[in-house]
């Protein structure tokens, strides 16, 4: 099973996305945005637990009336010099307070999560091989920052201290 | 000037403790070259052509005297004995070995420094006026602004990966001495009709590929909403600006696409929406920050005649490298990092250590870097201006070209930089040969000539009265010539190309025959960017491309 950084502790991924088999026993699965677009109202019904994947161009506003039935976003990063997914969360979290599961998933390496997490990240899902155990010391770079940040809970973190 | 407290200094200690790790773990294999470049870029350190180059910020141009000392010691001990001061008001250094880099990160920290985004794709070191604080044309002080920024910017969580670099400038004088029309984002201290103040801000200027001169998206912005407007700028920027060209990425290509109108209603209504979380002005912080730029304990004093008695030698420096002070009894002084021999910009680890020492002696201990390359020592006495001039002539830092032709801003060039299509430092030197009359040079008056190694423009040729830009043409050094830009308040313009490129030997004949023309068509004092916009380019075309040149 896949291993994944969620709130800042190493744990097996219970979800699936929609490309893979079998869907798992934990019925929580992750669909891509244009699948939940086309298919939301028959998947709404759906017992299990569900989740969208968004890429760096989908519009999160769309979201913003599913968050009853989507309990996790999974937004994609490319690579290193992909930012787009900083905005698209800290968008979610503070403009739609979205509450539920935030996934940073692609090409994401140790030295990114202390920025992503605070843009409202709590789920952090690294190229496979990567080292989690180290890559969860990067929470710690820093203990200060100049700037408010956006928890999971979409609450405001005070300037200058984190 | 302002002063760490233990949260601007563990953050920095925390950044430095941070780098080693990464650089410990790319020399020992675990972190890929391509992950670490991005990571170094963000701390300064570029690989260049003959060894690693490494970039201090300088916020805003501000330095205190035992901060040169230590700019003084690692120019000695890390490097070849110099550095280059850049038009961004920072340092560069050519020499530093990458394993050392660490070392010299902690070092810089011990005296409240640090190389933290100095480059990549993130928010760069604010620039302003070198004069922010004693120009009497100035409205407010715009430094305290341009701090507030820099904490706000430093490690900002959702706009450390932008499509592209991104550079802000802030004056508080009507006259532009920070380019801030030719940077992503400029922002201007205005008074308002009610007798507010506030900011003018525009967006999308830049140099390099593309050059364009910024646009106004907001008249007036009232002071408290500056960063949530930065940040409505930034999100709409970091959504929309592209991402699959590195040459279209900057900011200046997205307001063109989508017009500025466009731009200017996406940033206005991101501004709205984010009206409740975006960030709140925290007057109290900012006034904290403010009283780090009380004005230095000023004597008492009147203006005197400083001229009087004196030589030609140095009322002609007198006149060229110093500027009035709002203060009476004081001048401020110009350091031309423009002598005949140095690379423009340069300085060695010597004289670093004797500008530190000349400033605790004359100017409250006290240095600036200014746009324009040189130093500036910005509250000297009247009555100790001889003895400055004489010290400051003993280290060569006394040329008193300041404004004219030979005050050249130049990049480093194809001798140091990897991305360069040619040599910029030769043709200085060239240039700095064929103009060597000061008498001649005072009677040109005010030019300003920039020159490029390559389009990426960090010699901002195409803002230069005179612009030269270095271009490759099957392995040769060729160099093409803008006439007529400029980045001085509110007539700031782009250069134009005057017609094919030159060979590398002909660049100083050409500017000569550049200045002929200008010396025949002159008006009266006229400066040579007005007689340009005069009488227009074809003149200066029909001599520099005159047969007898062709042949030489």
């Amino acid at each position: 099973m896949r291993r994944l950084i969620k709130q800042r502790e190493v744990v097996l991924d219970e979800w699936r996305y929609a490309d893979e088999d079998p869907v798992g026993r934990e019925r929580a699965l992750i669909l891509p945005f244009a699948r939940w677009k086309a298919e939301r109202e028959q998947w709404w019904l759906w017992d299990g637990r569900l989740g969208v994947r968004i890429g760096p161009t989908d519009p999160v506003a769309e979201l913003k009336n599913d968050f009853t039935r989507v309990g996790l976003i999974a937004i994609e990063f490319g690579g290193m010099a992909e930012g787009r997914g900083y905005s698209q969360a800290a968008l979610l979290r503070s403009r739609y307070k979205f509450t539920g599961e935030l996934r940073a998933v692609g090409k994401i390496q140790r030295d990114q999560l202390f920025y992503l997490a605070r843009c409202g990240f709590d789920t952090f899902e690294l190229p496979e091989g990567s080292d989690l155990d180290v890559a969860l010391t990067a929470f710690d770079d820093f203990s200060v920052a100049y700037q408010g940040a956006i928890d999971a809970a979409g609450v405001h973190v005070q300037r200058r201290a984190v | 000037m302002y002063q760490y407290d233990s949260i601007d200094q563990r953050l920095v200690d925390e950044r430095v403790a941070q780098f080693r790790d990464q650089t410990n773990r790319f020399l020992a294999g675990t972190l890929s070259e391509d992950d670490f470049r991005s990571l170094r870029l963000r701390n300064g350190l570029y690989i260049q052509k003959h060894a690693p180059m490494l970039r201090i910020s300088v916020p805003y141009g501000l330095l205190l005297s035992q901060q040169v000392r230590v700019l003084a010691r690692i120019a000695r001990e890390y490097d070849k004995g110099y550095g280059h001061f850049s038009t961004r008001q920072n340092i560069q250094y050519n020499w530093p070995k990458l394993e050392t880099v660490p070392d010299i990160l902690a070092l810089l920290a011990t005296v409240q420094m640090h190389g933290i985004q100095t480059s990549g794709n993130c928010v760069r070191n604010v620039t302003s006026d070198a004069l922010a604080g004693i120009a009497a044309d100035e409205l407010e002080d715009p430094r305290p602004w341009c701090e507030y920024i820099r904490q706000w910017a430093t490690l900002h969580p959702e706009f450390s990966y932008l499509p592209r670099k991104f550079k802000i400038a802030v004056t508080g004088s009507p006259q532009d001495r920070a380019a801030s029309r030719v940077h992503d984002v400029g922002l201007h201290l205005v008074r308002n009709e009610q007798g507010e103040v506030g900011f003018e801000v525009l967006v999308g200027g830049g140099l390099g590929r593309a050059p364009m001169i910024g646009h106004v998206i907001r008249e007036f912005l009232p002071k408290q909403d500056l960063l949530a407007y930065l940040e409505a700028i930034l999100r709409v920027y970091n959504l929309e600006g592209r991402r699959d060209n590195i040459h279209k990425a900057r900011i200046k290509i997205l307001v063109k696409a989508i017009t500025p109108e466009k731009f200017r209603a996406l940033v206005e209504e991101e501004f709205a929406a984010a009206r409740d979380t975006a960030p709140v002005f925290d007057a109290a912080d900012f006034e904290r920050i403010k009283e780090f730029f009380v004005p230095p304990a000023y004597k008492s004093l009147h203006d005197i005649d400083v001229q009087g008695g004196q030589t030609t030698e140095f009322r002609h420096w007198y006149r060229q490298n110093t500027r009035k002070h709002k203060v009476a009894g004081y001048r401020a002084v110009f350091l031309s990092l423009k002598s005949p021999k140095r690379p423009p910009g340069d300085i060695t680890d010597t004289e670093l250590d004797s500008v530190a020492d000349l400033a605790d002696q004359y100017s409250f201990g006290m240095v600036r870097s200014t746009h324009d390359q040189n130093l500036l020592f910005a509250d000297v006495r009247q009555d100790e201006l001889v003895a400055l001039w004489k010290s400051l002539k003993e280290i060569d830092l006394a040329t008193p070209n300041i404004g004219t032709l030979t005050d050249m801003i130049c990049c480093p060039g194809g001798d140091f930089c990897a991305l360069a299509n040619a040599r910029s430092i030769p043709l200085a030197e060239a240039i700095n040969e064929r103009f060597d009359d000061l008498d001649y040079l005072y009677d040109l008056g005010e030019i300003q000539l920039k020159m490029s190694g390559c389009m990426n423009g960090c010699g901002h040729h195409s803002v230069g009265h005179i612009g030269i830009l270095g271009v490759d043409k099957n392995g040769e050094e060729w160099y093409q010539i803008t006439l007529g830009g400029s980045t001085g308040g509110n007539d700031a313009s782009l250069g134009q190309v005057i017609g094919p490129s030159v060979a590398h030997n002909d660049v100083a004949e050409t500017i000569e025959r550049i200045i002929d023309v200008f010396v025949e068509h002159r008006q009266e004092e006229e400066r040579f960017l007005d007689t340009f916009r005069r009488i227009g380019v074809a003149p200066f075309k029909a001599k520099v491309y005159a047969p007898s040149h062709q042949a030489a």
